[in-house]
């Protein structure tokens, strides 16, 4: 399966995960669909028949309110059924809204709460760093989510101890919970906001998956830096009306006839 | 405590590489040794709790086993979520110090008084939560700790109490608590260096003639049940002190064990603090006084109970 066709059912089976579960978080989700089909569709080094590998790249969703993504893409590339994705959000299920860990492989680390990965994140480059371990640890974050103090803490670590095998990726989406990022807690200049904390920034459209794979080529993008992704992206991708109203479907969930006419835009996309 | 504690670390670190002490910019002149001997060992994480503890989960996560270092209340309420989602949750070997318990800053002002920790640290689920009563088990507790999986919150005080190991048989284990002085007619259950104030009030007892045991109630989770309800039948009195709220910690934990099992002492009496902040400031031993923590006050307490 190609990346573009992986992130075509990435999206599918979040939007059937969120509505069936009636769960919120559907943008979101697509949002990071393009950006989760690249990492896992070749470019992770990750093993489903040996998921615990030592030399495994980490992948870590700080944005955990996305999880259904993250277990589709986890599914999809064979950490575990496909069937399983049923049972998100379900009674009695290991598939929580908010990615978790427990008895999920694949998984590296239980998010919600945002402005935790990141750290975690670090912790792990570090312990890599100290231990001269090759693996590199990738950290997806939402833009709201940079508004978390906790968050600058780890990028002010992060660059002092030069941990060069750390990748952020910024879901740069523009729009948080209740309104866009620009009239919620304006990130920017957010370029200059990493770059003058010491990382090295690459910046890509979030659903160009040949500009993704380019911006995740030669890392580090500089030696001695930790590299920040933005990924500038469009809440809600693939669906039209969706995309028209992000701030909506943060929360919404799409039932009924909402849930027919995405689930069609999504099937037809090529 | 602190140097004990430092002291068995650096012990241990020198055998087992995967230690690792990660302080939140404190400690002065504290680490020194330490980070002489062991610097790959050693990280500063700066004036930034949260960042402090995710790191060491994330290290704890790859293998090694990570002390977090501060004073009072910033390793663990400032950063709570953290040790609550990310340590506890994953299982990591994550070692929470805080140097201050109780009053031991108590001239530095409420910030600085850790006097909810316990009770706090304890309602979380898959942690260890450690309070030695003296330097012997500050040193015996960290070897357990290292060698204890998962997160634990190890409270550390400025003051100690006498806690030397009775005889050869007195071993430490994390959550078996430790017999200190025999008597029969009260027992007082302590948590914490102001085991040194419950050392002189059992003295003070005894001239009054009332013989109290003394029971070191180190670990506060796991809570050693057995001892508490075998003490409770024993001697029907019981009384706990902790410099800390009466609220959830050692007291509530004793008061539930009992309530829960139907052991019901003849009296009952939780010592520790009832008021709310303290922005009164002043040396440990004056606001132990001042609260009604000192050994005075706490024989006068236990002579009022209808202990006979």
């Amino acid at each position: 399966m190609d990346t573009i066709e992986l992130a075509k059912q990435i999206r599918i089976h979040a939007l059937k995960m969120t509505s069936r579960g009636g769960s919120s978080h559907i943008g979101a989700a697509l949002s990071i669909a393009d950006i989760l089909a690249v990492l896992y569709g070749g470019f992770l080094n990750v093993d489903p028949a040996n998921p615990h590998k030592p030399d495994r790249d980490r992948f870590i969703l700080s944005k955990g309110h996305a999880g259904a993504a993250v277990y589709a893409a986890l599914a999809e590339i064979g950490f575990f059924p496909v069937e399983k994705l049923n049972t998100y959000y379900q009674d009695g299920s290991d598939l929580s809204g908010h990615v978790s860990h427990k008895g999920i492989l694949g998984v590296e680390l239980s998010t919600g709460s945002l402005g935790h990965g990141l750290s975690i994140g670090v912790g792990i480059a570090l312990d890599a760093k100290l231990s001269e371990k090759t693996h590199r640890v990738f950290v997806l974050l939402s833009d709201g989510e940079c508004d978390e103090g906790s968050n600058w803490e780890a990028i002010l670590f992060a660059a002092h101890y030069k941990l060069d095998n750390l990748i952020a990726i910024i879901d740069y989406n523009k729009y948080q919970a209740l309104a866009s990022v620009a009239k919620t807690l304006d990130l920017e200049p957010f370029t200059d906001k990493w770059k003058s904390f010491g990382w090295q920034v690459r910046e890509v459209n979030g659903h160009d998956h040949a500009g993704i794979k380019n911006a995740l080529k030669d890392l580090p993008a500089n030696k001695d830096k930790p590299t920040v992704i933005i990924a500038h992206t469009i809440k809600g991708r693939g669906v039209s009306f969706m995309e028209e109203n992000a701030v909506l479907w943060h929360y919404r969930c799409a039932k009924g006839e909402e849930f027919e006419m995405a689930l069609k835009e999504l099937e037809s996309a090529s | 405590m602190r140097d004990h504690f430092i002291k068995r670390l650096s012990e241990l670190a020198e055998h087992d590489s995967r230690i690792m002490l990660v302080t939140g910019d404190l400690g002065f002149r504290v680490f020194d040794e330490y980070r002489r001997r062991f610097p790959e060992q050693f990280i500063n994480a700066g004036v930034a709790e949260q960042n402090m503890t995710g790191i060491a989960t994330g290290m704890a996560m790859e293998g090694r086993i990570v002390f977090t270092y501060s004073i009072a209340n910033f390793p663990t309420l400032r950063c709570l979520e953290q040790i609550r989602n990310d340590a506890c949750y994953h299982g990591a070997n994550v070692k929470v110090v805080s140097i201050g318990g109780g009053f031991s800053y108590g001239a530095l002002g409420i910030s600085h008084h850790a006097t909810e920790d316990l009770a706090i640290m304890r309602s979380l689920p898959d942690i260890t939560v450690v309070s030695p009563c003296g330097c012997w088990e500050t040193m015996e507790a960290t070897d357990a700790i290292v060698n204890t999986p998962g997160t634990c919150y190890f409270r550390l005080d400025k003051s100690a109490g006498d806690d030397a190991p009775l005889d050869k048989e007195d071993k430490f284990k994390i959550g078996k608590a430790r017999v200190l002085r025999e008597g029969n007619d009260c027992a007082i259950i302590v948590t914490g260096g102001i085991l040194e104030e419950v050392w002189q009030a059992a003295e003070l007892l005894e001239g009054r003639g009332i013989s109290a045991r003394i029971v070191s109630m180190h670990t506060i989770k796991p809570l050693d049940r057995e001892t508490i309800l075998q003490v409770c039948r024993d001697v029907g009195v019981i009384i706990t002190v902790e410099e800390h709220t009466i609220y959830g910690g050692l007291g509530g934990a004793v008061a539930e064990t009992l309530l829960d099992n139907g052991v019901l002492p003849r009296a009952f009496l939780r010592i520790g603090l009832e008021a709310g902040f303290s922005s009164i400031v002043g040396s440990q031993q004056y606001l132990r006084k001042r609260y009604g923590l000192d050994a005075e006050s706490i024989c006068n307490r236990i002579q009022a109970m209808s202990i006979h």
